[in-house]
């Protein structure tokens, strides 16, 4: 088949260059991160792009986001670039320490390593193993799975910047930390971002991530994130993706949770071409627990997948996930749930439910809860539905004189609004909770918040057929 | 007010309204009562534009204009209100906004400005005094978590706010404890006047006693069988339904 050899090219590419650029991938990487590399491109060589025949990826084909002809963005670039010149991703009230990824290259116009006061370090993850080899060497590359995903290899071998967080023992981060990840290429773009983020014992961290494109020029992101969360310690973390149509995003994160520790995630796609979502949260001491939340808003020909697995280790640990899909036109979600219970794992309590709205005949949902559970004394559950806007409720609104469009418009935004409110930063619910609304009004483009005057200038915007509802 | 001849409605296929006739002038109260099933709460359904329900024959002419060819928000805004047996749960929809969007819907309908914000809260705070609602339910959503008896005192508060020309009152009395009651039928008669009218539409004659009807009906496989004052209630209560449909029967064996 035609894209299977445009595939096969990539991958064959993607190696060679590889080897032919070795110099640059093992440029000031510690021993350690060099022999973790070494073994990802075999793994690489041998797993190659993930295809539909694997389980994982029944419903989500990669094929074509993979036929085109990338460019690599292998040299350190826009070191000392003005982001805020050229975009503003600002949440009005809200104090944040920014830090930007454009490309997959860490872009500040200031030191490429910040430490606060409070010994808190935030800034590039390429400066962090030069400067801090010990923290990064501590937790890089061990829980991500280079052996089993490809897309994990192809990560390890290649990636050579990202955001590194570190936040030391006993330290409350006062203001969240926002990164915005952003392309912007005149040439189809093939860029992977690493990132690793540690919070120390009895600390606390929020995080709010934005992925942007400032173009409609073709792109593929393999972000790979690892995030250690230690004993008593708390995460928040925050994903906005507004991507363009043309762009692919995989958007893999690890987390791995100490004792006592609690991760709330909160994945809010507004728009993107192909994005999924690797979500993987390794439960690893006892009376932890993980919140996963998302809203997914697509229209067009967008795909999203949200790809969860929660792994309940230990004892007494505890997982809630709440994921919500309204998708019109032929747009396509998928959500794989993965929950395993060991053995050991007595009193685990694990609840997920994946509740989808269908606006048009032709968008797709694929739920699928998938629970394994070797514990006995567990109580989990899992749900999902698929559903049009309740038919009662709005003829109840429409009875107190509430126009259809605007009934519908509540029911909408009433349904998004459950995932919104876990929001607990008051400013960030509040600007992302107008994001929803304006999306949902067909309002929302990913050119809203960039200042760059592209001449491609082709909104991408939710606009719901009121009549197909 | 409002005129209904000959109304016949059926769902899918089954009849329910079988030739059911009323005229309502401004300023009246009419009591519609009846068995279980005889189409009490189709007729207000009906009246107030649910789909489902097919009209076969008959007409609705409301404020000189066919009823029947408007939409239920259009009708609303011309006045309608209906207190539904049931209340809707809408999870998610808080009270407040859910209100604001109607009011300022009818607003812009009649061709004025929305309401601010203060104007808005002070307004909801003059109509829940007057239904007794607690204010910890106006933030909460629609009905949801609602009991029984604060569903359908929140049914008058939304009346009390959009301040219908004609109300139709399906059961509102059902499930109110005796206080409760009380505040709800006083909430009903203060918004009274010479101007609007209502159906209430009720099993028991003991909100009669607080609301009193000008009109009592009595409703019987589809239609109106039997009208009359506020003392046929009374009689009904007494009696119960059975003489009713004995008379019917005499009448269809002559
Ligand atoms: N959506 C529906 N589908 C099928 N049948 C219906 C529907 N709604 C009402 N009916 C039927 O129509 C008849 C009249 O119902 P309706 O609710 O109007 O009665 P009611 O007089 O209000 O009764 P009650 O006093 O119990 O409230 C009943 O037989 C009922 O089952
Ligand atoms: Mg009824």
């Amino acid at each position: 088949m035609d894209t299977t050899i445009k595939d096969m090219d990539l991958k064959s590419k993607l190696i060679s260059t590889f080897h032919e650029n070795r110099e640059l991938f093992y440029k000031n990487t510690p021993a350690e991160i060099s022999a973790l590399k070494d073994i990802a491109i075999k793994d690489f060589e041998r797993l190659g792009f993930p295809h539909t025949k694997l389980e994982d990826w029944r419903f989500t084909n990669l094929a074509n986001a993979l036929s085109h002809d990338y460019s690599l963005s292998i040299k350190p670039e826009y070191q000392e670039i003005d982001i805020e010149s050229i975009f503003l991703c600002e949440v009005p009230d809200m104090d944040t320490y920014n830090v930007v990824l454009l490309n997959g290259w860490f872009a500040s116009k200031n030191a490429s390593l910040s430490i606060l006061s409070n010994g808190t370090i935030i800034g590039s993850l390429a400066k962090a193993m030069q400067t801090y080899p010990h923290l990064v060497k501590e937790h890089y590359g061990k829980y991500a799975n280079t052996s089993k995903y490809g897309l994990d290899a192809l990560n390890t071998a290649f990636s050579q910047d990202g955001i590194f967080i570190y936040v030391p023992d006993n330290v409350k981060v006062n203001k969240p930390v926002q990164i915005i990840n952003v392309t912007n290429s005149e040439e189809k773009l093939f860029v992977q971002p690493r990132n690793l983020f540690i919070v120390g014992k009895n600390s606390e961290l929020t995080i709010v991530n934005c992925d942007h494109s400032l173009n409609h020029n073709v792109k593929f992101i393999n972000s790979l994130t690892e995030v250690f969360i230690g004993e008593n310690a708390t995460l928040n973390h925050y994903k906005m993706q507004n991507i363009d149509n043309n762009s692919a995003l995989i958007n893999s994160i690890y987390f791995h949770q100490s004792a006592n520790s609690n991760l709330t995630t909160n994945s809010i796609t507004l728009n993107g071409g192909l994005m999924r979502n690797n979500l993987n949260i390794a439960l690893a001491g006892e009376h932890s627990n993980a919140d996963l939340f998302g809203i997914y808003l697509i229209d067009s020909n967008q795909l999203v997948d949200n790809c969860t697995f929660v792994d309940h280790i230990v004892p007494n640990c505890t997982s809630n996930e709440l994921y919500k899909g309204i998708m019109d036109d032929k747009s396509r979600g998928v959500f794989n749930g993965g929950v395993l219970v060991r053995k050991d794992a007595q009193k685990t309590q694990a609840f997920q439910s994946n509740r989808n709205i269908l606006l048009s005949d032709d968008a797709t949902i694929n739920s699928k809860p998938h629970l394994e559970i070797y514990a006995d004394d567990v109580k989990c559950s899992h749900g999902a539905t698929v559903g049009q806007l309740d038919p009662e409720a709005m003829f109840y609104m429409r009875s107190r004189g509430i126009s259809e469009d605007s009934a519908r418009m509540l029911l909408m935004y009433a349904f998004a609004n459950e995932v919104i409110n876990k929001i607990n930063i008051e400013v960030l619910r509040e600007r992302i909770d107008e994001m929803v609304s304006k999306r949902l009004r067909g309002e929302l483009s990913i050119c809203d918040q960039c200042v760059l005057q592209c001449k491609d200038k082709a909104p991408s915007v939710f606009n719901i057929d009121m009549t197909k509802i | 007010m409002l005129s209904i001849k000959d109304l016949k409605v059926s769902i899918n296929g089954k009849k329910i309204l079988n030739g059911f006739n009323l005229e309502v002038k401004a300023g009246e109260v009419h009591a519609i009562m009846g068995p279980n099933g005889t189409g009490k709460s189709t007729l207000a359904s009906v009246i107030a534009g649910r789909e489902i329900f097919e009209v076969t024959g008959g007409e609705i002419i409301y404020k000189n204009q066919n009823l029947l060819a408007l939409a239920p928000e259009i009708r609303a805004r011309e006045g309608i209100f209906l207190g539904f047996q049931y209340p809707v749960e809408i999870p998610g929809v808080s009270i407040t906004n859910f209100m604001k969007t109607a009011v300022n819907e009818h607003r812009k309908y009649k061709g004025l400005a929305p309401l601010t914000a203060t104007e808005f809260l002070a307004l909801m705070d003059e109509k829940k005094k007057l239904v007794e609602l607690q204010t910890k339910l106006a933030n909460r959503s629609v009905n949801e978590g609602f009991s029984g008896g604060e569903k359908k005192k929140n049914e008058i508060f939304q009346m009390a706010m959009l301040n219908p020309d004609l109300s139709i009152l399906d059961e509102t009395d059902s499930g109110l404890d005796i206080d409760a009651l009380r505040i709800v039928a006083n909430g009903v008669n203060k918004l009274k006047t010479k101007d609007n009218a209502s159906i209430i539409i009720t099993h028991y004659q003991r909100l009669l006693d607080y609301i009193v009807p000008d009109f009592v009906h009595v409703m019987y496989e589809g239609r109106i069988v039997k009208s009359g004052g506020k003392e046929l209630a009374l009689e009904l209560e007494e009696k119960g339904y059975d003489w009713i449909k004995k008379e019917l029967e005499e009448k269809s064996n002559l």
